[in-house]
């Protein structure tokens, strides 16, 4: 059974959070199922505030849903005992230890698992290699400028070598020219060994570019997917190439056609607050 | 080096300043009736610089310097250890913060110097009592940088350490500690400089030794040259252990950015 359960799956989650002032509280995610498959890479996509973060908490075990369950290959996650130890999460903010330098930060994992410091070192090595650090080891993370940071990030997540990535808009703080050159090396490392990626973004382009499949959400409150459209566009993809292909542009307008309705919801929302 | 000269310009201006004013006979009186009253109430910089000299010369000074350093020194340590272990507990546990928050408020805004008197019925007038009134200025504000350090560790980071495998132990040591550390070392010229006072007031207030009670025995004899040495003295060394301290704060603080930093070729 194990070996035909999916990586990740979320059943009928919801999310409510009590208000501060004892008012309505407010309900970020409504019944939400979602699963990902063992080596698929998908992508959620939805307005600004939509509870996404929110939802990849929930996989990451970060987060207690008010209802619903979350199973991790089969067996149940429970929040309350623990974090989901098969998965590894990069933050939209960075999340790298200032105090530590570029290797320190990357061997952390490893450090907290047990693993005797030399044997360690060598890997994060070997890692600041893959992600094109090699030699900044020993700089802290002030000196290192916005893709170097989230490079060292992907390291430290990528070493222990987890089963499921969860990434929340990881690039989104990046310029557009570094963004693509992350995103081509993203994918790379992910076709060496197909991991479980759940990626979140509100950037449709990257999500088509990047994913097996896209998940749309509609505008919050109370979040829910409404479309799920499979990319079957080939690999290995350029994402600055794939770009400018008709399949790429077909798809682009089939899922900005179910999308706009909700962006306009979310914004005209904002703009009565 | 032009900072510097202008520096030494300050300090030349302000004793030649002092010396035209206090010298008696040197300017008509303006304020006094007599002639030796300016330097009755504010003394003279040449007799204070050679009381310095006197006492370094004759060596009586260092006794006095080594009772006020080792208060300063203990009373440092003891309140920043006392400082980091409660702040560090009341932080980490919101049942303890919650019951002990208005005892913590209220110890806080005690004007604490008023406990000298007790200290000195408590542990007599040797050096206890003024180690013991430095710890209770240094504990509030190594305490207060500590529980803020702690509360203000970011989210993300926490989260990051958790999903890569941190156990609460090793998130105590790994994010808690350095990011607490921080604030820590930004409290340290303070509680340095607190120190510094819960020893000085303390020997003002009854002792047998130190620079403190250099000052009161010369003020009974209305001694001002020696009150003026005194401070002059007392200041001189607060600046040597604050120079210390940023020594300290450089080595271990490497990892912190400086503004405008680039790195020579």
């Amino acid at each position: 059974m194990a070996a035909s359960a999916p990586a990740l799956a979320l059943d009928d989650i919801t999310c409510r959070f009590a208000a501060r002032d004892g008012g309505e509280a407010y309900t970020a995610v409504a019944n939400t199922t979602l699963r990902v498959a063992a080596g698929e890479f998908v992508s959620v996509v939805g307005p600004t505030g939509c509870g996404k973060s929110t939802l990849l908490n929930v996989a990451a075990g970060l987060l207690e849903p008010s209802s619903g369950t979350v199973a991790v290959f089969g067996e149940p996650l429970i929040a309350a005992s623990g974090v989901n130890r098969r998965a590894g999460y990069m933050f939209q903010a960075d999340a790298l230890m200032p105090w530590r330098t570029g290797i320190d930060n990357v061997v952390a994992g490893l450090e907290f698992r047990g693993v005797p410091r030399r044997e360690a070192l060598e890997q994060a090595e070997g890692w600041l290699r893959r992600v094109g650090l090699a030699g900044f080891g020993d700089r802290y993370p002030h000196q290192m400028s916005g893709g170097m940071r989230k490079r060292l990030a992907l390291a430290q997540t990528l070493i222990l070598s987890p089963d499921i990535l969860l990434m929340d808009e990881p690039f989104s703080a990046l310029d557009v020219q570094t963004r693509q050159l992350m995103e081509n090396e993203l994918l790379a490392l992910w076709a060496e060994n197909r991991k479980s990626v759940l990626f979140i973004t509100h950037d449709l382009e990257e999500a088509i570019a990047l994913s097996d499949r896209v998940v749309v959400l509609s505008a919050g409150p109370a979040t829910r997917p409404i479309g799920d459209f499979r990319i079957d566009l080939p690999r290995p993809r350029d994402v600055s190439e794939i770009r400018m292909t008709p399949a790429f542009l077909a798809l682009h307008k089939e899922i900005w056609g179910a999308m706009k309705e909700e962006v306009l919801k979310a914004y005209q929302r904002q703009k009565a607050a | 080096m032009k900072l510097r000269a202008l520096q030494f310009a300050v300090l030349a201006a302000l004793i030649l300043l002092w010396h035209v004013f206090t010298k008696p006979g040197l300017i008509p009186n303006f304020y006094f009736e007599q002639d030796n009253r300016a330097a009755f109430f504010f003394g003279e910089p040449a007799k204070v610089f050679w009381v310095i000299v006197e006492w370094f010369t004759s060596f009586e000074i260092f006794e006095h310097l080594w009772v006020t350093l080792l208060e300063t020194m203990l009373g440092f340590v003891i309140g920043s250890v006392f400082g980091l272990a409660i702040g560090l507990w009341l932080a980490l546990s919101d049942t303890a913060s919650a019951v002990m928050e208005p005892y913590i408020k209220g110890l806080n805004s005690m004007p604490r110097v008023v406990l000298a008197p007790i200290f000195a019925v408590w542990f007599g007038l040797g050096i206890w009592s003024k180690v013991a009134l430095g710890v209770t200025l240094v504990f509030f504000v190594v305490f207060f940088n500590v529980y803020q350090g702690v509360r203000e560790v970011s989210p993300t980071l926490l989260a990051n350490a958790r999903m890569l495998g941190a156990s609460p132990r090793q998130l105590l040591r790994s994010i808690y500690l350095p990011s607490a550390m921080s604030w820590v070392f930004a409290s340290l010229h303070n509680a340095v400089g607190l120190a510094f006072v819960g020893a000085v007031v303390g020997e003002y207030l009854g002792s047998a030794k130190g620079v403190g009670y250099l000052i009161l025995q010369a003020e009974g004899t209305f001694d001002i040259n020696t009150v003026f040495a005194g401070i002059i003295v007392l200041t001189a060394f607060a600046l040597v252990l604050d120079a210390l301290v940023g020594v300290v704060e450089r080595r271990l603080m490497t990892w912190q950015p400086k503004a405008g930093e680039t790195e020579k070729v």
